[in-house]
């Protein structure tokens, strides 16, 4: 072997001389090193020295004059010798190309060393070497150099790169790279010979950490999925492939298989218990991914959780994890900071959790559970946000299902919609690669068949129990009455009780009658009379206001809430001054409910609405107006005024274009003109003086926010009045004075009253009148956009500062 | 299986206000054309053609204020009505005329309708509500002259007179009176004696309107209850309560017998006619087509059984003509 070797020295040294001499040298030379390669063994049973000096010889070969190089032989020299060496000298010349070596040829080399399987033969030399001992700088060399050539090839290229060096083809190519050489540590490890498999983790993980995860796992996850389905040595070298991940580029590998494996089964195949031997690879698995990040799908949740259920040892973690999500999903100070996007991701992982855990685990840790429910519903229904609410009364609920098993349960009402449903499904395991059987369909069709008869006998018995028979009596004694055959008469049914006539007759109603019949009709009537008759509901508008707003719901009529909105809005608007003044004053004083606060602030902006459109407008448009909607459900009025403030901001910007053609829209006088300012400065005057049952800058957030709304939008429509230029001041300073609210909610507000004031507010007087406050709200805006953790708040801070710009633009085209 | 009840035979629209008195006449014979007489709120009275279903004559005698009451005298030349204007008139229509000729100044505020009665021929006694709030006045028409007050007896707290019926047993015999009241009582008078000869309590409400059957001895009353009181006459000249009818809904404007005896029909505040068998107070037929309180039913009076019709008129301004139950 040593003189093999030795004649191998000495024939690379020949050639590298040879090369000097001409092409017939030099082929000659090239022939002589292939001999003796041969007669060595291969390029595989090369040593490290005779690796250097075939590294030597290549660069040799590299720089010769490409006169000296004979065609096709040289190219067959850097394809068969160690791809170790050829892969570095070909990067080398490529990097600093010679007169004779220019990079296109180097470069058509190299897509040939990548077609003809070099890369994974490199992949195996390593892993060789290093169950010797390898060099750790030569691997880290060449590592980079794998991981980064299609970066060396495209800086080189540019525009002309060939596509088998683009990253979405190359890393495929690796990854394929990566199962051949797999296959061959497989068929080694059952050959009994050892193998070191680290070399491949690193690339694999240096691939992934370059953002290459998608093209390469794509390639690798599949395969591997299919080999370690029934073979444990697959498997073993699976998890190995992961464990020697280094720890930098852990994060990365362990994302990519959560991410690209079909299920939690296959995943726990794939990475084996590798959350319990490292360290970092579960810091990723419990805190990175559940807690620090919120993006992934749910598919991604359901693996991983999925993946730590699947074992006994996982499943430790498994309660670690819920215990620490319920942590955070109870803190209310994540439940005020974090984005919703977060807590919705949050719950979800907690839903999904509870899903896995079974019966004894529960047990273990039903006191914890309570108690973390038990605070985090508290501060979930504290919030201002309708989803947040929502989710933490499913999450609640399906806590409380799960440690009840016999108990009481908690249930909330809530409107079902897809997301909630999409939640609840979270609870119900699928179980992996079970086909969900068609049974159910036919088992619905017999029980629509079993139905039907039964539908019918009802239809049969309703006929039956039609036709009114003559009372008992007709047979007693014969008469001629009975020659008479009575009609149908079953639709005689009782009358709805008539509604009262007069305004005065409904207060006695509301205020005394113990007949529901008769007070539902009122409830019922009231608007229309109210609208019909305004002389009369002047006279004693103040004490039918009182009325309403104490007004409860004795019986259960439909709609309750919103007729009696719509009659607070006809008396509002009927009698707009002293209504307004009652109300506004009521709104800061003691023993009402929150509910009823709201009321006011949703009726104040209903009526000021219809005061501030044109009458003509109301009447065409009543029909489709209904201002109940709008408010009412939830707190959804905010999306109510977003929309009105986009269409206003539509408008403005279509005028802009086309100049002022709408000028046949209906015109009259704006009610609200002369009425603004009862509506809005009662309102605004004693927000910061808390009484003992309503303290609004402190637990009374939610009124808190929806009056910043509610004056935003009485700002909003407020445009062209009178008191317009008073408002916006006012109301500047007022946003100024809460613009550090921890709520999202109440920011939001403010926000939205900056938007309508910079809309309403005629362009000349808000320069005049506030300039400095306009700049202190231009500086916080500017602030907000960057830093606020709430994307409505971002969004709406962004738009504020466009409406700024806009303005400066229209005062510069105006020449002053 | 019941039949669904019969839709109107048709519908008489057109008087730009709530109905209130509905009177026909169809008796007469030759070639007259049956006509329906209806005093509404507006205080005109329509004169229905019912062969062309069109008005033939607009009569304006009541200054403009709701007419509650049209009777005929005779045939249907000469006319009687009553007004809120608190004036009975009587009207000449022959030959197309439309001229008041007579007229009462009843001085009374209240709605209760008069009754009329022919006692012979060319003489008619006249019932209605006086000046003095639980009087009763009896005039004789067309002479106007007095023939006797009803004062109830000091004390008796009967309220207003709501409503009347002048009835005698056979041509010739002492006319009577029923005059239903407010605190709910049904009297009976006797003319001649002014004096009551019985009274019975038939509603907690005030009583809205009644019927008799002289034959039977048999009347009915309605109020604003819930309730339809039948009362029977003995021969010892006493009222006593013969049976009650429950009603779905409460408010009875109307209620009048078909001159045969067989049916009645009532008018309710909920918007339905109602029809019962007279004898047992069968309920036969609850007729739905007005959209308010119907104010007055009223049976026609033609000489032909199948030709007679039932007329309702309504605060919706509108009369429905139905025929029904004409075949016995």
């Amino acid at each position: 072997m040593s003189s093999a070797m030795a004649g191998l020295e000495r024939a690379l040294r020949e050639a590298a001389a040879g090369l000097g001499r001409g092409a017939e040298g030099a082929a000659a030379a090239l022939g002589a090193v292939r001999a003796a390669v041969a007669a060595a063994g291969g390029p595989a049973a090369l040593g490290e020295r005779e690796r250097a000096l075939f590294g030597a010889f290549l660069r040799s070969v590299a720089r010769a004059p490409s006169a000296a190089r004979p065609e096709g032989g040289w190219r067959s020299c850097f394809l068969e010798a160690p791809p170790g060496p050829a892969l570095c000298v070909l990067l080398e010349a490529l990097g600093s190309p010679g007169p004779s070596f220019p990079p296109r040829e180097v470069v058509e080399v190299l897509e040939q060393f990548l077609q003809e399987g070099r890369i994974s033969a490199l992949l195996w030399e390593v892993c060789q070497q290093q169950a010797q001992a390898a060099s750790p700088e030569l691997q880290e060399a060449l590592l980079n150099k794998i991981v980064c050539l299609p970066d060396h090839v495209s800086n080189k290229l540019q525009g002309k790169n060939p596509p088998v060096f683009f990253p979405q083809n190359y890393f495929p190519l690796l990854g394929g790279a990566i199962i051949q050489v797999l296959q061959k540590i497989s068929d080694s490890l059952r050959g009994g010979s050892d193998c070191s498999i680290s070399f491949v983790s690193h690339v694999l993980g240096k691939a992934c950490v370059h953002g290459r995860q998608k093209e390469i796992l794509s390639v690798l996850v599949p395969r591997l999925t299919d080999l370690t389905q029934s073979d444990c040595i697959w498997q073993r070298i699976c998890w190995r492939l992961v464990e020697c991940v280094p720890d930098r580029w852990m994060e990365a590998v362990v994302l990519g298989f959560v991410q690209r494996a079909p299920g939690a089964d296959v995943l726990s195949r794939l990475l084996g218990n590798l959350v319990v031997k490292n360290k970092k690879a579960q810091f990723v698995v419990t805190q990175k991914l559940l807690l620090l990040q919120y993006g992934h799908t749910t598919a991604v949740l359901q693996n991983l959780l999925g993946y730590l259920s699947l074992d006994s040892l996982r499943r430790a973690l498994l309660i670690k994890v819920l215990q620490e999500l319920l942590e955070t999903w109870g803190s209310s100070s994540a439940v005020k900071h974090s984005p919703p996007e977060q807590q919705q991701y949050i719950s979800k992982a907690i839903l999904i959790c509870l899903s896995h855990l079974k019966e004894p685990e529960i047990e273990s840790c039903r006191q914890e559970l309570l108690a973390s429910m038990m605070e985090g519903v508290k501060c979930h229904l504290d919030s201002n946000l309708p989803q947040i609410r929502r989710l933490g009364m499913i999450v609640a609920e399906s806590i409380s299902a799960k440690i009840n098993t016999d108990g009481p349960v908690l249930k909330f009402q809530y409107e079902e919609d897809d997301e909630a449903r999409e939640l609840k499904s979270l609870l119900v395991q699928t179980p992996p690669f079970c086909v969900v059987p068609n049974l159910p369909d036919d088992d619905r069709n017999e029980k629509a068949d079993a139905a039907l008869p039964l539908v019918l006998e009802s239809k049969n018995k309703s006929h039956a129990a039609a036709p009114v028979m003559p009372d008992e009596e007709s047979d007693a004694e014969l008469d001629s009455d009975d020659d008479l055959i009575p009609y149908d008469m079953s639709e005689d049914k009782e009358l709805k009780t008539k509604a009262p006539v007069y305004i005065r007759d409904c207060i006695e109603v509301l205020t005394g009658s113990e007949d529901v019949d008769k007070w539902e009709a009122t409830v019922k009537a009231l608007e229309s009379l109210v609208r019909k008759n305004p002389a009369a509901t002047r006279e004693v508008s103040v004490e039918l206001a009182k009325i309403l707003l104490h007004l409860e719901e004795k019986t259960c009529i439909e709609g309750f809430v919103e007729l009696r909105q719509r009659a607070q809005v006809a008396v509002l608007t009927t009698d707009p001054i002293p209504v307004a003044k009652y109300l506004t004053s009521q709104f800061y004083s003691l023993n009402y409910s929150l509910r009823q606060r709201m009321d006011i602030l949703d009726v104040l902006v209903l009526a000021a609405q219809e005061l501030s459109c044109p009458k003509s407008w109301k009447t065409k448009h009543s029909a489709a107006q209904k201002p109940c909607t709008q408010l009412l459900p939830g707190s959804d009025g905010s999306k109510d005024w977003r929309r009105i403030v986009d269409e206003r901001i539509k408008s403005k910007t279509r005028r802009f274009a086309t100049g002022p053609s709408q000028a046949e829209l209906a015109s009259g006088p704006n009610e609200f003109n002369s009425v603004a300012g009862h509506f809005f400065f009662p309102l605004i005057q004693h927000f910061d003086r808390p009484l003992t049952t309503f303290d609004l800058l402190g637990e009374d957030h939610l009124v808190l926010g929806r009056l910043v709304h509610t004056l935003a939008i009485l700002m909003y429509l407020a445009v062209h009045t009178v008191a317009v230029a008073a408002m916006g001041k006012a109301l500047l300073e007022f946003v100024w004075a809460l613009r550090f609210h921890t709520d999202s909610y109440v920011r939001q507000g403010l926000l939205s009253c900056v938007s309508s004031m910079l809309i309403s507010v005629p362009a000349e007087q808000l320069l005049e009148d506030m300039t400095e406050e306009l700049l202190e709200t231009q500086s916080w805006l500017g602030d907000v956009v960057e830093k606020d953790p709430d994307g409505d708040c971002r969004r709406l801070a962004l738009q504020n500062l466009l409406l700024m710009e806009n303005l400066k633009k229209k005062l510069r085209t105006v020449p002053s | 299986m019941a039949l669904p009840p019969p839709d109107p035979q048709f519908v008489l629209r057109g008087t730009s206000a709530a109905i209130h008195t509905l009177h026909f006449s169809c008796g007469s014979q030759g070639p007259d054309v049956p006509t329906l007489f209806s005093g509404s709120e507006n205080g005109f009275i329509h004169v229905w053609n019912l062969k062309t279903h069109r008005v033939d004559t607009a009569l304006d005698g009541h200054g403009r204020k709701s007419v509650y009451c049209v009777e005929t005298m005779g045939g249907k030349d000469r006319l009687l009505s009553q007004g809120r204007d608190q004036r009975i008139c009587l009207w000449d229509l022959a030959e197309g005329r439309t001229s008041v000729t007579d007229s009462v100044f009843t001085e009374n505020v209240g709605f209760c309708r008069c009754s009329l009665l022919k006692v012979a021929q060319g003489r008619w006694l006249m019932a209605m509500a006086a000046k003095a709030l639980e009087e009763v006045q009896v005039l004789e028409l067309p002479s106007k002259t007095s023939v006797c007050t009803l004062k109830p007896e000091v004390g008796a707290k009967l309220g207003m007179p709501m409503c009347l019926k002048l009835w005698q047993l056979n041509c010739g015999s002492q006319p009577l009176l029923l005059a239903g009241y407010e605190d709910g009582s049904v009297v009976l008078w006797n003319l001649s004696m002014a004096k009551a000869l019985s009274q019975l309590v038939c509603h907690q409400e005030p009583v809205m309107s009644l019927d008799f059957d002289s034959e039977k001895a048999k009347g009915i009353s309605g109020s604003s209850e819930k309730v339809l009181s039948i009362w029977s006459l003995n021969e010892q000249q006493n009222l006593q309560v013969y049976k009650t009818h429950r009603l779905v809904n409460a408010g009875i404007s109307d209620i009048t017998i078909r001159p045969d005896k067989k049916i009645l029909a009532t008018a309710g505040w909920d918007h339905r006619i109602r029809i019962f068998g007279w004898k047992k107070l069968k309920p036969l037929a609850v007729l739905d087509y007005h959209t308010a309180t119907v104010h007055c039913v009223s049976f026609s009076d033609h000489r032909n059984p199948s030709e007679r019709l039932l007329a309702a008129g309504s605060k919706d301004h509108r009369i429905s003509i139905w025929s029904i139950y004409t075949q016995t």
